[in-house]
């Protein structure tokens, strides 16, 4: 299911609705089954796009307001297609404590860019996230899945070249490379 | 407990921690390793055991592995791969552990000497993965003596006995509860596991499901059987992969041996248990909106009462407890309630599951006896603050609790002291704040945290966690009025009392036991600009 593409489905409208509707019948085709469904529709796509949450709703003979409702309700449910690239800073309470928020700067200025604003040209995005459940390790970073940990306890030089290591894009201005 | 073997114990063996702190850290490397190192040793290594375990609590350490041998446990922190041949040499006795002593940990000190594990004893001891390792380590014994020779009445008594309290944080008797369900007129009734623990800084729960499912798997059975459900569910959150994995994998052994299933154990008790996933809603863990999102709906709270207990899932009656809670039941039936009733103290009895992290030396995972004091748990088991710096209050309770002043570390854990500090037991995460945290920054961290997760049902949660955000900013930033710290509390208490579930209620929390115990903070925050920059700034 992973290896699918994240294509948009109406060229192939037909072969994605019944994919769709075998799903929702391994699920027992039930109103409970909704977001057990919805996470499997997210696997595939990588996000829930309209045309799909519009053959769940059809399958589970259910009111598409409804279908909209759960799926904009959950944090974990994404509406629209994800950004190719992250870099997320964990803001659990632990990472906070340690000094997560001293990297918000850091990671900006080599980003260029905001946390929690909009992705670059090539596709990154820098965001916090709630807790990664490595407490014992915070603060940490996890840049494209990869986690980098106690980001403070290091010195910016180290966590610079772990960022390089972990294929995060350096775009600071040249003159303050390097520089806290 | 953790340098206990089982007495049956003859081999040596190698436990290597695969919960998820210490897979952060590396451990999925290094427990391949040992595996490589042991067929490289060949012979001298035959009789060593390699075993995946859950959390051996010092996460801070981690990757952790632990030796058993014949003569005693040892235990051994910050490993990596490169290691890996000299923990086997040392696990078949080739080896004097030279290369390894800088990495042993005392399992003398205090972090693991004034541990008292019931819930956990089986964490860092079974391989969550086999279910025959659960069994060999007593795994759903209960559960057959309970089916065989205990009535459900029976059950319910010596859980009633244990004086055990709903370890989610409210702290409800779990037998008065057990029997409500139990007692109401006849027909269908629902178990259900509350695993979406979603305070941040809280990860006991996760210990538990990663370390010792089956002990779970089993507790929930015995509470189905206490009061006559025969349809179970644990809704667990979605950001725990490997609690997932590790659940699904116990449930799918467990029916395979038909422990769950139809007819367990020879009797006429039934049992389908079944797992459904979150997707990302703290309010979730709020008991009725729990049951909505595990009837596929959008998680929104509503008023209580009818209490689940007697109208919960498709109207019927449902027993909710938390993961802790029923992860305690086996071992109270085993060793009868007043056993455990006798550990703690009068009004909080049993043990209580800590996830100890933020600024202390030990971060990891502590279950002591309640009414232990939180300056045993945070300075002399949690070794105080890195580079000998002061505490300055320890966070219970996650976004619903609040800050416990060094003045007070002496107060002993248990659900009403900790209220009536203004803070609460909550489900278990106690996070150290060492001198140099801004308390309004903390508070406002907190809020943030309210303001993303109120699910929007009711106003005063919806708007006010907002309204009081913005308000604390301004005492970040060191431009409040004092008007603005009237408002503060007048906001606080205004959200307290007229939001609709817990999370509303309790959101205030965070911002008023700061302004109790450190209200010189805020005021610093309301002097004009003109006084200079904060010290937070």
């Amino acid at each position: 299911m992973k290896a699918a593409a994240a294509a948009p489905i109406a060229s192939e409208a037909t072969a994605e609705q019944k994919r769709i509707n075998r799903l929702v019948a391994q699920n027992g085709s039930s109103p409970d089954a909704l977001i057990e469904v919805l996470h499997q529709v997210q696997e595939i796509y990588g996000y829930l796009p309209e045309a799909a949450l519009s053959q769940v709703a059809q399958q589970l003979r259910m009111p598409l307001s409804r279908v909209y409702g759960v799926a904009s309700f959950y944090n974990l449910f994404h509406l629209e297609a994800p950004a190719a690239h992250s870099c997320e800073l964990c803001m659990g309470t632990t990472c906070f404590v340690k000094g997560a928020s001293e990297l918000v700067p850091l990671l900006e200025q080599r980003l260029q860019q905001q946390l929690d604003g909009p992705s670059a040209a090539d596709g990154w995005v820098l965001r916090q996230v709630s807790c990664q459940g490595a407490c014992g390790q915070g603060p940490v970073l996890v840049v494209d899945g990869q986690l980098i940990s106690q980001a403070t306890g290091q010195g910016p030089g180290l966590l610079q070249g772990q960022l390089d290591a972990a294929g995060l894009p350096n775009r600071a201005p040249k003159p303050s490379l390097g520089a806290p | 407990m953790l340098n206990s073997i089982s007495p049956s114990l003859q081999r040596p063996r190698l436990r290597c921690c695969d919960a998820s702190s210490c897979r952060s850290a590396g451990s999925g490397a290094l427990l391949k390793a040992l595996e490589t190192a042991r067929s490289n040793a060949g012979e001298a290594a035959e009789p060593l055991d390699i075993e995946p375990v859950g959390c051996l609590r010092l996460c801070s350490q981690g990757p952790l592995v632990a030796l058993d041998r014949p003569e005693g446990s040892s235990l051994f922190g910050g490993l990596s791969a490169p290691l890996a041949g000299a923990l086997v040499d040392a696990g078949s006795g080739t080896d004097n552990n030279s290369s390894l002593n800088d990495h042993a940990i005392d399992l003398e000190q205090p972090f693991f000497a004034l541990q008292h594990s019931v819930v956990l004893e089986g964490c860092g001891q079974v391989n969550p993965e086999s279910i025959d390792s659960a069994i060999a380590h007593g795994s759903y014994e209960q559960l057959r003596h309970c089916l065989q020779e205990l009535s459900a009445a029976d059950v319910r008594e010596q859980i009633r006995r244990s004086g055990l309290r709903g370890r989610g944080g409210a702290g409800y008797p779990t037998g008065l509860k057990w029997d409500t369900v139990a007692l109401q007129p006849p027909g269908p009734r629902f178990v259900v596991c509350n695993a979406d623990e979603g305070d941040p800084g809280a990860f006991m729960d996760r210990s538990v499901m990663e370390g010792d499912p089956h002990r779970l798997l089993e507790g929930l059975a015995i509470a189905a059987y206490a009061v006559g459900a025969d349809r179970g569910f644990i809704y667990v959150r979605a950001e725990y992969p490997l609690a997932i994995e590790r659940l699904r994998l116990a449930l799918r052994q467990a029916r395979q041996r038909n422990i769950l299933g139809n007819n367990i154990f020879g009797s006429q008790f039934d049992l389908r248990i079944d797992i459904r996933v979150g997707a990302g809603a703290y309010v979730c863990g709020e008991e009725t909106a729990l049951m909505q999102s595990i009837q596929g709906r959008r998680g929104s709270p509503r008023p209580r009462p009818p209490f689940p207990a007697q109208k919960g899932l498709w109207g019927a009656p449902t027993l909710i407890n938390n993961v802790e809670t029923l992860a305690a039941v086996p071992a109270i039936l085993r060793e009868g309630g007043d056993w455990y009733g006798a550990i703690g103290t009068d009004s909080s009895r049993g043990t209580k599951v800590f996830a100890l992290s933020g600024a202390v030396v030990n971060t990891g995972l502590v279950e002591v006896p309640m009414g232990t004091s939180l300056r045993t748990v945070v300075e002399t088991m949690g070794g105080g603050v890195p580079n000998g710096a002061g505490v300055k209050a320890v966070q219970t309770g996650g976004p619903s609790g609040g800050c416990i002043p060094a003045a007070l570390l002496d107060t002993p854990v248990d659900y009403e002291s900790l209220r009536a500090l203004g803070s609460m037991m909550g489900s278990g995460g106690m996070i150290v704040i060492a001198e140099s945290m801004a308390m309004p920054e903390l508070a406002r961290h907190f809020m943030r945290f309210n303001v993303n997760e109120s699910c929007g049902k009711c106003l005063p949660c919806r708007a006010g966690t907002v309204q009081l955000e913005q308000l604390l900013t301004k005492f970040v930033a060191g431009n409040a009025q004092a008007s603005d710290l009237e408002q503060l509390e007048q906001l606080c208490q205004m959200v307290q009392t007229t939001s609709l579930c817990g999370l509303g209620q309790a959101a205030p929390n965070p911002v008023l036991s700061t302004l109790k115990y450190f209200r010189q903070e805020y005021k610093t925050g309301c002097e004009p600009a003109t006084a200079g920059p904060q010290p937070w700034a």
